[in-house]
């Protein structure tokens, strides 16, 4: 047992560990990046949208929220491959963590979008209402009153999203993605190195835990700050 | 530059719930006069917020039109829909305080909504909060306030972009006798010192009796009667001015404080 914890703690495992990690961090904050920018737009689209919205667009609305629906509904493993040959056309490669970073942004930013609609529709509807009143246009309402009231829950949907990102890296990582899911494939599986998958597992574990850690605490600073809890 | 003298033409509201369809607003007409301060008072479902809010728009109106001075509301674009809502301010029965905001911020909103410069808002903000004397509050959110003070915050947001109109909706509902007193002076005080046209919904006699000079009686979607209050008082018409005005006079009896009760 010893033994065994020393091999996973060892210099030649986390000469395979460290840089799959740095590949899975790569991936995952552009990935994210760039899923928190057509996310918050997409979920907000939504929202104003509505037919209650502050922008009604009712065919708009549906057919949007069918495509999105459609892409949520499918499994990540077969959107990655879907959109693999566009990862190609705009990355210009089709294997390792750049190539990737289009198929898993296209995985996630539906299911970000309705994380951002549903945390912009817990805003009270009365403060919306009085922002109107006060004669407030439409981007007005969405930057100085939806956003910043939404933000503590903005925050923690935004952890979640990290983390879900991070276990689909692991999943693009078998299809030549590179990170810690293709060595844990690699090495793990195929190899039966269980020093290696229990390093990867560490790291995993580690990571999830910090940003979960990391996420609650800022948004209740944000909520003490506003002394709503 | 907008008339604060308001008429209400013919106003139905008709709100469609499934295949339901409710006649909510039936045919309405009332002029409230530049510089009145005007009580609707009514029972519960009576329709009195849907009225005030197709004042400034936050509902559509069916059919009829309102007109502010010789503008008709129905006729505006967006963007003057926008500009418009600026010189009209609302106070809310549940306040509707942005939470993300601190005092100072959720009165400088409509000041930065209507596009104002860093020192006018500070000028305007730090004025405004002593008018309604809450300035020790202005870094505080809104969670760590009291309701009176809440309510006083609201009344400083509604009145921030020197309104020429005020629509106070159940304003001292959720107010103490002594709370609710207070505001209402300070509305009257505003009223005679800016001469802002008031319109305040209360389900309380004894609120249109001190604040206002013209009242109309709403029933179920319906003006029963308006009038001066003086003359409403002395002789009510209508159903539900008389159940109220009993009732009044019934919690007066059991009111050894003297007459105060139910501000
Ligand atoms: N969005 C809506 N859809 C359908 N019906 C509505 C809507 N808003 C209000 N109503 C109905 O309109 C009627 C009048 O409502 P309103 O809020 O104007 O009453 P009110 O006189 O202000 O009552 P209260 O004193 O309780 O505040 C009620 O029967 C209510 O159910
Ligand atoms: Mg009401």
């Amino acid at each position: 047992m010893t033994e065994f914890l020393a091999q996973v703690f060892s210099a030649e495992v986390w000469g395979y560990v460290l840089p799959a990690t740095w590949q899975t961090v790569y991936m995952t904050a552009i990935s994210t990046t760039i899923t928190i920018c057509f996310g918050l737009l997409f979920g907000i689209l939504l929202y104003i949208t509505d037919k209650d919205g502050l922008h009604p667009s009712p065919i708009f609305n549906k057919v949007f929220g069918a495509i999105i629906n459609s892409v949520l509904s499918l499994p990540s493993m077969i959107v990655i491959l879907l959109f693999l040959p566009l990862s190609k056309m705009i990355v210009g490669v089709s294997y390792g963590p750049k190539a990737f970073i289009v198929s898993l942004s296209i995985v996630c930013i539906p299911i970000f979008s309705r994380m951002v609609e549903n945390s912009v529709l817990e805003v009270a509807k009365g403060k919306v209402e009085a922002a109107k009143a006060m004669g407030a246009s439409n981007l007005d309402i969405i930057f100085k009153v939806i956003l910043p009231e939404a933000l503590p829950t903005l925050i923690r949907n935004f952890v979640v999203l990290t983390i879900t990102l991070i276990s689909i890296t692991a999943i693009a990582g078998s299809f030549g993605a590179g990170g810690l899911g293709e060595l844990a494939v690699r090495f793990g599986y195929n190899r039966y190195r269980s020093d290696i998958l229990v390093a990867v597992i560490i790291v995993l574990l580690v990571v999830v835990e910090c940003l979960q850690f990391f996420g609650a605490f800022i948004s209740k600073k944000i909520l003490k700050k506003r002394h709503l809890v | 530059m907008l008339s604060s003298y308001i008429e209400i033409k013919n106003v139905s509201k008709k709100f469609k719930n499934h295949n339901q369809e409710f006649d909510v607003l039936k045919d309405i007409n009332l002029e409230i006069q530049k510089g009145d301060i005007f009580g609707i008072i009514g029972f519960s479902g009576a329709g009195k917020s849907t009225l005030i809010r197709c004042i400034n728009r936050l509902e559509t109106i069916s059919s009829g039109t309102i007109n502010l001075g010789n503008h008709e509301i129905d006729k505006f674009s967006k963007k003057e829909m926008n500009l418009y809502r600026q010189k009209i301010g609302m106070i809310f029965q549940h306040f509707n305080l942005f939470d993300s905001r601190t005092v100072y911020d959720n009165v400088a909103f409509p000041l930065e909504v209507s596009g104002k410069s860093k020192q006018e808002i500070k000028k305007r903000v730090i004025e405004i909060l002593e008018l309604v004397s809450i300035s020790d509050k202005k870094d505080f959110y809104p969670g760590q306030l009291s309701v009176g003070q809440k309510q006083r915050v609201g009344i400083a947001r509604a009145l921030a972009n020197n309104p020429c109109i005020l629509l106070s909706d159940e304003a001292t509902s959720a107010l103490d006798p002594v709370t609710s007193l207070s505001v209402l002076d300070l509305l009257k005080d505003i009223n005679k010192k800016l001469g802002i046209t008031i319109i305040l919904i209360t389900h309380s006699l004894d609120v249109i009796k001190y604040t206002c000079n013209n009242m109309a009686v709403l029933e179920d979607g319906l003006i029963a009667e308006n009038g001066s209050v003086r003359k409403i008082f002395a002789k009510p018409s209508s159903e539900t001015a008389k159940v109220f005005i009993k009732n009044n006079s019934d919690l007066a009896k059991f009111d050894y404080l003297g007459g105060s009760y139910g501000i």
